[in-house]
């Protein structure tokens, strides 16, 4: 039996995103955010009877997160809990708990919960803030080889991808400008306001070179929480509903250097299956965009275009605002906020609700949401529909 | 003013036997009992087979670069004096890869599929990194 259509996600909470110190930890950060999605849902409290989190990197050894936050925010009676780690695969993973979960009528309304906060104010006599360093540890070999940060093995990637490909990076330039030009569009981005050129693109530091700043992620303090419930309930309750056509994962266990591919095409069969679409359907995409190169092999391996043609695909601006495949319409991480896999739901949620101002989807029927964790290691896919 | 070394890794039991050949000139890497396949680093279970037993053994030391990063920032200041320096992926003629650097040439003319043979870098009494060079060079 589907599940297509059976659930819905029926509200969403996002925090102010990136240099926000309104909590003191990641904890207080996913409170808000559950908050602020029972208020878009129109519920209370009380009528959650699950929740999911994916903890970010500075829960630490909170192995119990989801318990951490039950308790925080005085919830009772709970039906259904789990604390997840796919990495960035992992919120699409909690979605589809929750909708499998719903559907075998373990819990109505469950709340699945992504927050993090690694960045410190900054010190009186500083100029930016402090911390990200959670990214940046290395031991063993690798340090002693000089390899530090979570950049070094997308970089790699990226490089072999260039040799296998002719992939350049003026290509990669082109996914970083697409976004910014989505999030320029976007009032809840860290970049609204700051434009970026081809040439702010090359002129910026190496991070790991071939990756320039602008082809990584920001880092985020936040919090986010989509609230899935069955699609009736959906119905009556504040916004429309989100409708989870299809979801599905694929990890496949190998080198990403070699195979240069992400787990999305098996994540898309099941996914693609269950919603009953394919890819001529789908209206908008919000993908996974740890670095840029993870948007270009996304899009190869969902068949957007042939594998190894990611660069030439998105280098005429095809992605960006007026571009014929809407990709991150709010900016994604690489421009709008890092909240691992809730980025691109977020902004999924918000676009099948016709919610997205200026930078709407002119269709916005079904949108395609992916996650991907590790180096290429996790992906999940979900389908979104606005009707049943 | 003594010079600031790279962070030594430590010599864990699953190493020891690849610093002590790497200080005798020697590369090693593990083979699985098993089903032959190479790797590196060490693993106590075969992810092709699932054998544990494992032993060490000796390669040529030729390889390619399969992948490579150049690495601009300085996160530890052993290397300060280094930036740019190259982190590769060496694909050895044996077929396993490992990580390790690329040294002797301008890291900016460093390709894949470029050519490489070992080379030997003692960083204190106890340990000595593999690193690699153009081959040739």
């Amino acid at each position: 039996m589907s599940l297509r259509g059976k659930t819905a996600i029926a509200g969403l909470g996002i925090t102010r995103m990136g240099k926000n110190y309104a909590h003191p930890n990641a904890i207080g950060f996913a409170a808000e955010a559950v908050e602020l999605a029972l208020a878009d849902a129109g519920l209370r409290r009380s009528d959650l009877d699950g929740v999911l989190v994916n903890p970010g990197l500075t829960w630490g050894s909170d192995v119990m997160a989801s318990y951490t936050l039950q308790q925080v925010m005085g919830l009772r009676d709970i039906r259904l809990t789990a604390t997840t780690n796919l990495g960035g695969a992992s919120a699409a993973a909690l979605v589809m708990h929750a909708a499998m979960a719903i559907d075998a009528g373990m819990a109505s309304a469950v709340a699945c919960v992504f927050a993090d906060a690694p960045l410190k104010p900054p010190k009186p006599n500083s100029k930016g803030p402090g911390g990200g360093a959670a990214y940046g540890f290395a031991r063993g070999l690798n340090a002693a080889y000089g390899l530090y940060g979570a950049n070094s093995g997308y970089a790699m990637v990226a490089r072999r991808h260039m040799h296998t490909y002719g992939t350049t990076s003026d290509q990669l330039a082109a996914i970083a400008i697409a976004e910014r030009k989505w999030a320029n569009l976007n009032p809840i981005a860290e970049f609204y306001k700051e434009p970026l050129t081809a040439e702010d693109y090359h002129n910026s530091r190496w991070v790991a070179e071939p990756l320039h700043l602008y082809d990584c992620c920001l880092v985020s303090n936040g919090g986010v929480c989509v609230i899935v419930t069955s699609a009736q309930r959906a119905r009556d309750l504040k916004k429309p509903p989100v409708y989870i056509l299809g979801m599905g994962q694929g990890h496949p266990g190998d080198d990403p250097v070699d195979s240069l591919a992400s787990g999305a095409p098996i994540a898309r069969d099941t996914a693609f299956r269950m919603a009953g679409v394919g890819l001529k359907d789908i209206d908008v995409v919000e993908f996974y965009d740890c670095y840029t190169i993870t948007v270009l092999i996304t899009l190869e391996d969902y068949g957007f275009c042939p594998k190894g043609e990611g660069g030439p695909f998105v280098a005429d601006g095809r992605i960006g605002p007026g571009g014929a495949l809407p990709v991150n319409t709010g900016g994604g991480q690489l421009s709008a906020y890092y909240m691992w896999g809730m980025t691109p739901l977020s902004e999924g949620v918000i676009q099948v609700r016709g919610e997205g101002g200026a930078r709407q989807a002119p269709r916005h029927e079904v949108c395609l949401v992916s996650g991907n964790g590790g180096i290429l290691s996790t992906h999940s896919t979900l389908v979104l529909g606005a009707s049943a | 003013m003594a010079e600031i070394v790279r962070p030594i890794p430590e010599i864990t039991p699953e190493l020891k036997p690849f610093f002590e050949a790497s200080r005798n000139g020697q590369l090693v890497v593990q083979k699985c009992d098993g089903c032959g396949a190479l790797r590196f680093p060490p693993r106590r279970l075969c992810p092709n087979c699932l054998s544990r037993a494992a032993s060490w053994t000796p390669v040529s030391g030729e390889g390619e670069v399969y992948s490579f990063i150049i690495m601009h920032r300085v996160y530890h200041p052993a290397f300060a004096s280094q930036v740019p320096y190259a982190v590769a992926t060496i694909k050895l003629k044996e077929g396993a890869k490992m990580l390790s650097n690329v040294i002797g040439i301008d890291p900016h003319q460093i390709r894949c599929g470029m050519p490489v043979k070992v080379s030997f870098e003692k960083l204190n009494d106890e340990v000595t990194l593999p690193m690699f060079r153009p081959a040739g060079g």
